[in-house]
């Protein structure tokens, strides 16, 4: 209330203050009369003694006012009536502004979100991930995070470390639910003891895991996610205490985990106990993830050291069973490679992003720059009038304030489009981010993100609005007034700021276009590569899972996936079908061993090991992978267990020398076991992704003796997932005879994650096209507003030179030499931003060099490109105002004042 | 608008106190108090225009001071200044202080003479 009648008080107040001046100076006045003066000299010697009328009545309303805040604000008042002015002008600031600003928000946020913030857990900053460095245990540690835990070296671990508060072992599946609706498939963690406390969030419902939980021999019991207990129990509390089946197995729900809350990164309806039985434990086998909370002030590198020197502990106190040497794995070279758990949650995914958040803010360099170039312009409009004002006693920063209070208003008007922007741009981005992408559902515009885009608006307006305020506020008035109309042609300094602009606009944009055109070669060779599949788009996949419970004798289960193979054989449309223990790119290896090949002695005496996959007869057919050389698989083969093997091509090269010459030949896994014939040899398969080599893979048949067991017994993979080709493939229809298929042999059977194996392929392809999508994006926006700039540059001095070019014409000049002399000067401006940007280009893309398939980052195609097509691009765009430059009458253009 | 340093104010406030005291005699308008200080100062003290006004402003802010509407003898509009209760109370304090600063600087001169 104060502030505001003082508000009104003012107005008296300014009232009164001119009255008494008035008073003053009129009393004055007669006084000098009365001494004899003249009326008029006596007024004007009056009014010389009081000063400056204006200035003190300024300074002493100042007492009135927050004096800097308001004169800000009359600034600003201006600033806005200028703006009106000249909507075209503000409107293509203003944009620039709002998409640049709007699209780093958006990145921003998802950096922000996936990379800068800490995981949701208490102290999440004490948690690692433990995973373990085994260069001589070949692909078993290469293709996922290192070398994984077994049971027992998790037990070992945990009960002779020094470092940890607490640590715990986890595994993801995909269960059965039956009893709640229909059979389903959920997502279900099998969690030790030692997890929940280390993840230490307190249920919301029932509780943790106890140690009775983990007792093989105890109670079995479940803990629900909370998004399934909302989706199947309706948010109930009542489902404590009650049953559901799991894998056939009845199990208690004992609690129910808060919103939010996920095992790392994963999502899960189902978590159990792992219930690990010491009894039963031998050193392998390797699967499994670790998470451990160190102690206070603890450092990953002193926990992996003090983990390293339990190894030899581990292996002196278990074996793999009789007659194993438990020393073996010290071969592998297994060490701690602990890491925070955050790094190993976001991955790899951090280059892509780091890589694009470059990306925009180059992008936004570049608006920046344009937008100076338009304020400098703008400035040199008004330079007359800011020459008058210095002249009038405006000082250097009054001026220099003005012009920033413009821009950083310019810029903030921005930030608020921008928010807008940055909101759509982000559902953009989450839609075609990859779905891989960690910390997914974290993502949002968050106080972070708005405190970011004040921050860029601020200082984008800063540092756009100091261009000019270097060029025009120390302009002083020996230049000043001078009348620059008259000289015949733009002096060079007046150009060099905006010059100096153009080229970097040109090097930042060929920064871009380098990388978008690396990443478009990166998709092109991606998409020539020869996955080992054919027709993707036509083969329909689907994962079923055959538990122990549901049907215990192995060979009856191998049956049953031939039943229901069969069943799918005679839906309309299916031309064959097959199933395997996995398929290329889903992420999932189905096992790796060690093989030999008979007559080749192993350095060591220990083969290296190998990928294994389980296959049906007619899986290859299906997928559409040829047969190199021998003959696939049959049912007689598998039910007789004819000890036959197929290998892929490159281990058949390297073996044997050609595809042909491995048919007949013999491999084996371990020396007690018989061997085994390769009957046949496929094409190489890219497993692990388009741009990850083809590993070399020993086919088994679905049904097979197993090593793993003593005496060996018949076994095969239980999970398995369905490839069938047809034309109907991913069509409602099709998936609903399929389930139909499917549940004709047994109706307890879910359909698991059915996916085309275009969906897998889309999927490994991914990530490159989305940093190829966002690249590519900024890359045409950087040259768009390159050609912009250099078009402004040249229009504005084909403006300013006029005159001369009048001149010129007058004097005899050609017109086609007048447009080649504004067309050439652009060419000079470009020349000297391509040779800047190749520069610096040839560092940066060093940094790319992760995300490139078969292009080197000095990719001569795209160095020569690039530069040519910012070459034409800034020919045209300086050849439509060299053309009016040409146009000019020379009557005209002296005429003109 | 070079100033003459010899008629500078002496110190922050000293010019705000000769307004007070010079107002406590009788309400004034702005030239007189211009003229008032200058003629009981003997010439010594010339105020300011660009200071007085300022300086006005800001005591009227403070409340020590308050402007009343008037028509002088010619029929021209006049402002009065007066000193308000606050004014006065703010003047005594200050004079107080004022004294024992002077009393202070007169003592340290006399003893760097000695």
């Amino acid at each position: 209330m104060q502030i505001l009648s003082r508000i009104f008080d003012r107005r008296r107040r300014y009232d009164d203050l001119s009255v008494s001046i008035q008073e003053h100076i009129e009393l004055r006045a007669e006084e000098l009369m009365e001494e004899g003066m003249p009326r008029t000299e006596a007024e004007r010697t009056a009014r010389r003694e009081f000063g400056n009328v204006t200035q003190i009545k300024e300074r002493s309303r100042e007492e009135w006012q927050w004096a800097w805040l308001e004169s800000i604000l009359a600034d600003l008042k201006l600033v806005l009536r200028r703006l009106k002015k000249s909507p075209g002008f503000a409107a293509t600031i203003l944009l620039t502004l709002a998409i640049g600003i709007g699209a780093n928000t958006t990145v921003f946020s998802v950096v922000n979100c996936v990379l800068l913030k800490p995981l949701p857990y208490p102290n999440s900053g004490e948690l690692v991930d433990l995973s373990l460095n085994a260069p001589g245990a070949g692909g078993l540690a290469s293709f996922a995070s290192g070398l994984q835990l077994s049971p027992s070296m998790f037990l070992t671990f945990s009960e002779n470390n020094k470092t940890f508060q607490s640590m715990g072992i986890w595994t993801s599946s995909r269960s059965n639910v039956t009893g709640v609706g229909q059979p389903h498939q959920v997502n279900a963690e099998l969690v030790s003891d030692g997890v929940l406390q280390t993840l230490n969030v307190p249920a919301t419902a029932g509780r943790w895991f106890t140690a009775a939980d983990q007792d093989p021999r105890g109670a079995k019991t479940a803990i629900l996610g909370y998004g399934y207990w909302q989706r199947r129990f309706g948010g109930d509390r009542g489902v404590i205490g009650r049953s559901i089946q799991v894998d056939a197995q009845t199990r208690e729900i004992v609690g129910v985990m808060p919103r939010g809350f996920r095992m790392v990164d994963n999502d899960f309806d189902v978590m159990m106990p792992m219930a690990i039985d010491r009894s039963q434990l031998r050193l392998a086998p390797f699967g499994y993830s670790g998470m451990g909370r160190l102690k206070p002030g603890i450092t990953p590198a002193q926990a992996s050291a003090d983990v390293a020197r339990l190894l030899p502990l581990w292996m002196d106190s278990w074996s793999n069973g009789p007659g194993t040497n438990p020393h073996y794995y010290e071969r592998w070279l297994i060490s701690p490679n602990f890491q925070l758990l955050k790094k190993q949650v976001i991955g790899s995914v951090s280059n892509v992003l780091w890589v694009v958040m470059g990306t925009v803010g180059l992008v936004m360099l570049i608006a920046c720059t344009n937008v100076a170039n338009l304020l400098l312009v703008r400035a040199e409009s008004r330079q007359q009038e800011l020459l008058i004002r210095s002249a009038l006693g405006a000082g250097r920063a009054r001026i220099a304030r003005e012009l920033l209070v413009e821009s950083v208003t310019l810029g903030l008007m921005g930030g608020v489009l921008a928010v807008g922007v940055a909101y759509a741009g982000l559902r953009l981005l989450t839609a075609i981010g990859p779905a891989d992408l960690p910390r997914l559902s974290e993502i949002s515009l968050d106080g972070g993100s708005l405190l970011f885009a004040l921050l860029l608006s601020v200082f984008s307006g800063l540092f756009f609005g100091s261009i000019p305020v270097f060029r025009y506020a120390r302009a002083r008035a020996a230049t000043a007034l001078m009348g620059n109309s008259r000289t015949a042609s733009a002096s060079r300094s007046r150009n060099r700021s905006r010059n100096v602009l153009v080229v970097a606009q040109v090097a930042m944009a060929l920064v871009l276009l380098v990388s978008a055109l690396l990443m478009i070669r990166t998709f092109a060779a991606l998409r020539t590569v020869d996955p080992g599949f054919s027709d993707a788009a036509h083969v329909q996949t689907v994962g079923i899972w055959i538990p122990d419970l549901l049907e215990p004798d192995a060979e009856q289960v191998t049956r049953t996936q031939n039943e229901i193979a069969g069943r799918i054989a005679a839906i309309p449309g299916v031309t064959s079908v097959g199933f395997a223990g996995g398929v290329p790119m889903e992420g999932f290896d189905p096992n790796w061993d060690e093989l030999r090949v008979e007559g080749k002695n192993y350095e060591g005496g220990e083969p290296p090991l190998m990928l294994f996959n389980y296959v049906s007869p007619g899986f290859f057919g299906a997928m559409g992978t040829r047969i190199v050389a021998g003959r696939d698989f049959t049912w007689d083969d598998n039910y007789n267990l004819r000890n036959n093997v197929v290998v892929s091509e490159n281990f058949a090269r390297d073996s044997w020398g050609s595809p042909a010459a491995a048919v007949g030949k013999r491999v084996r896994q371990f020396t007690n076991m018989p061997w085994q014939q390769v009957i046949g040899v496929v094409e190489d398969v890219r497993q692990h992704g388009l741009d990850q080599p083809a590993p070399a893979i020993l086919y088994w048949p679905a049904m097979l003796m197993s090593p793993y067991t003593r005496p060996p017994t018949i076994d095969g993979p239980r999970a398995v997932r369905f490839a069938i080709r047809s034309n109907r493939a991913g069509t409602e229809g099709f998936l609903h005879e399929l389930q139909q298929a499917v549940w004709s042999v047994n109706p307890n059977l879910p359909l698991a994650s059915v996916q085309t194996m275009r969906d897998f392929l889309s999927k490994s392809l991914e990530r490159t096209s989305f940093t190829l999508v966002m690249l590519a994006i900024a890359g045409s926006m950087a040259l768009v507003l390159g050609v912009i700039g250099i078009y402004g540059v040249i229009s504005y001095s084909v403006s300013q030179r006029t005159r001369e070019i009048g001149i010129r014409l007058a004097l005899g000049a050609q017109k086609s030499e007048l447009k080649w002399m504004f067309v050439r000067s652009a060419l000079a401006l470009t020349g000297a931003g391509v040779v800047i940007g190749v520069c610096a280009a040839a560092g940066l893309m060093q940094l790319m060099k992760s995300l490139l398939f078969s292009v080197s980052p000095l990719d001569p195609v795209t160095f020569v490109t690039v530069p040519l097509v910012l070459a034409v691009a800034a020919m045209v765009a300086s050849y439509l105002p060299a053309r009016r430059a040409s146009a000019v009458d020379p009557v005209e253009a002296l005429r003109v004042e | 608008m070079a100033k003459n340093p010899e008629h500078r104010d002496l110190f922050p406030g000293a010019l705000e106190i000769m307004i007070l005291q010079s107002l406590r005699l009788k309400p004034m308008h702005g030239y007189a108090l211009v003229k008032h200080i200058k003629a009981v100062s003997d010439n010594l003290l010339q105020v300011e225009e660009g200071s007085l006004y300022p300086a006005l402003q800001r005591m009227l802010r403070e409340g020590w001071l308050e402007s009343e509407t008037g028509t002088s003898a010619k029929g021209r509009p006049t402002r009065i200044y007066k000193l308000t209760n606050a004014g006065l109370r703010h003047l005594e304090a200050e004079v107080v202080s004022f004294e024992k600063m002077f009393a202070g600087i007169t003592r340290v001169l006399a003893v760097a003479r000695a």
